[in-house]
């Protein structure tokens, strides 16, 4: 039962497997974001207070979401490959980093463009933003610590451990709307009892959170396939691989 | 011969705490920085008492930071560049054990220094007297907090040429809360409100650390050591 697990700790297995999923997940990313696109920006009504500008969140959102996603599955990665010394999944880390920075970055730059015409501001020093930019940060930490050493094998083990280490900040980020006093709005959707958002609208962010996964997942095969590939440089596979 | 685990912490202590005093720069030199910095402030934005005591706990808080932070970089590097720390890895006793005897010396001359000058930097800034105790003690329990965040940047970094940069950029993002919450119980206790709250949660921070810290530290070292 096990042994698909076992196989996943296999470089050339894990290349074959992303090199397999990542069109399929490109493909359906497409549809749920274009789905998503046209059913919010186009179809579904105006906000009653925030007018025509709430539709940012159709991006902000979900890229907001992912940024924590995606350093989840990076510290995940990153404890599976320090407890069991796993390779790939050093490699599975390597390869989420940089993803999970530009959806930060995302994040942070169409929260602040909505901000602009909401808030009267592009920043404000609220728990929310501040942690998002802090989880910025990390990201911005754990790589550099991977490539300042020299040896590259000790290199992914210190930045596993940062990346272990950071994740307290995943909870921080999540929960500072409820702990703190926040201008930033609450949670609408995941909460006890009903959405507080009409389907018309709730759809599509659904639909373009679930194509920003798809993305991400589909990225993240490309770039791991490239970070297997370079890893694994010396291995008589990889050259009948890239024949 | 062998040494329980008791006696070997305070050796270990007794040591770092020797070796420091043999070395009183290294002892001033972060006391002088927080003075210097904390006096910058004042110079470059030329307030009004008043409007100095507004800004007080921030520039105390950010400025204790960055001190600790100086003196961060010698906690594992002196003596992972001679050997020592090899040599305590190996001596049998647990890495764990000594990581914590290192910092809690480490704390004794670099956080608990900056709690005792705290009062001279607070005079400076105008903070009144009355709200010396809860400052002193949330910079008692931020520094401690720092010191194993530090204890865990120090030993991811030992080995690297320009680890001083990116220590900082490691250890200050985790350090965020302690900022918020240290500032935000001087300020409280400036304005005579409840204090209770941000020191809880320091204490909080402070156990949580103590607590775990030391097992990421140990790993960060085998890590940076084998």
């Amino acid at each position: 039962m096990w042994t698909w697990f076992y196989k996943l700790a296999s470089p050339p297995y894990v290349y074959g497997v992303a090199a397999a999923f990542a069109p399929w997940l490109f493909g359906f990313a497409a549809l749920a974001i274009g789905y998503g696109l046209v059913a919010g920006l186009g179809i579904a009504p105006a906000d009653y207070q925030q007018g025509e500008a709430f539709r940012m969140i159709y991006v902000h959102v979900p890229s907001a979401l992912l940024s924590l996603t995606v350093y989840t599955v990076m510290a995940v990665a990153s404890g599976i490959a320090l407890i069991w010394r796993i390779k790939v999944g050093h490699a599975v880390a390597a390869a989420s980093a940089p993803i999970g920075a530009s959806f930060a970055i995302l994040a942070l730059i169409t929260g602040s463009l909505w901000g602009k015409p909401m808030w009267g501001t592009y920043w404000a020093w609220d728990p929310r933003l501040t942690s998002e930019l802090i989880l910025l940060f990390l990201y911005v930490g754990v790589m550099s610590l991977r490539s300042a050493f020299e040896d590259p094998l000790r290199g992914d083990r210190a930045a596993a451990l940062l990346a272990v280490v950071g994740v307290v900040n995943v909870p921080i980020v999540h929960f500072s709307v409820v702990w703190w006093n926040s201008l930033h709005q609450g949670a609408t959707i995941v909460k006890l009892g009903a959405p507080s958002m009409p389907g018309s609208m709730l759809w599509p962010l659904l639909s373009m959170w679930l194509g920003f996964m798809l993305f991400f997942g589909a990225v993240l095969c490309m770039r791991l396939q490239a970070e297997v590939l370079n890893r694994e440089r010396q291995a008589s596979w990889v050259r009948e691989a890239i024949k | 011969m062998t040494v329980g685990a008791w006696e070997a912490f305070f050796l270990v202590v007794h040591r770092e705490l020797c070796l420091s005093f043999r070395r009183p720069e290294q002892l001033f030199q972060p006391l002088v920085f927080f003075l210097i910095v904390t006096t910058l402030f004042p110079l470059g934005l030329s307030l009004q008492l008043s409007a100095l005591r507004d800004i007080a706990p921030g520039v105390l808080w950010v400025a204790a930071l960055l001190s600790s932070l100086l003196s961060l970089d010698s906690l594992f590097k002196s003596d992972a560049d001679d050997g020592t720390l090899e040599q305590l890895a190996l001596s049998g006793q647990g890495l764990t054990l000594i990581v914590v005897a290192k910092t809690c010396a480490h704390w004794l001359v670099t956080g608990l220094a900056l709690v005792i000058v705290s009062p001279i930097v607070g005079t400076a800034l105008s903070i009144p007297t009355h709200a010396f105790a809860t400052m002193m003690l949330s910079l008692a329990l931020g520094t401690l907090t720092l010191s194993w965040l530090g204890a865990i940047g120090a030993g991811l970094t030992i080995g690297l040429r320009r680890g001083n940069v990116l220590l900082s950029l490691i250890v200050l993002p985790l350090a965020t809360p302690l900022l918020i919450f240290g500032a935000a119980a001087t300020d409280r206790a400036i304005s005579e409100t409840s204090t209770a709250g941000a020191v809880y949660f320091l204490a909080a921070l402070c156990v949580f650390t103590c607590t775990l810290a030391p097992w990421a530290a140990t790993a960060a070292l085998r890590i940076t050591l084998e």
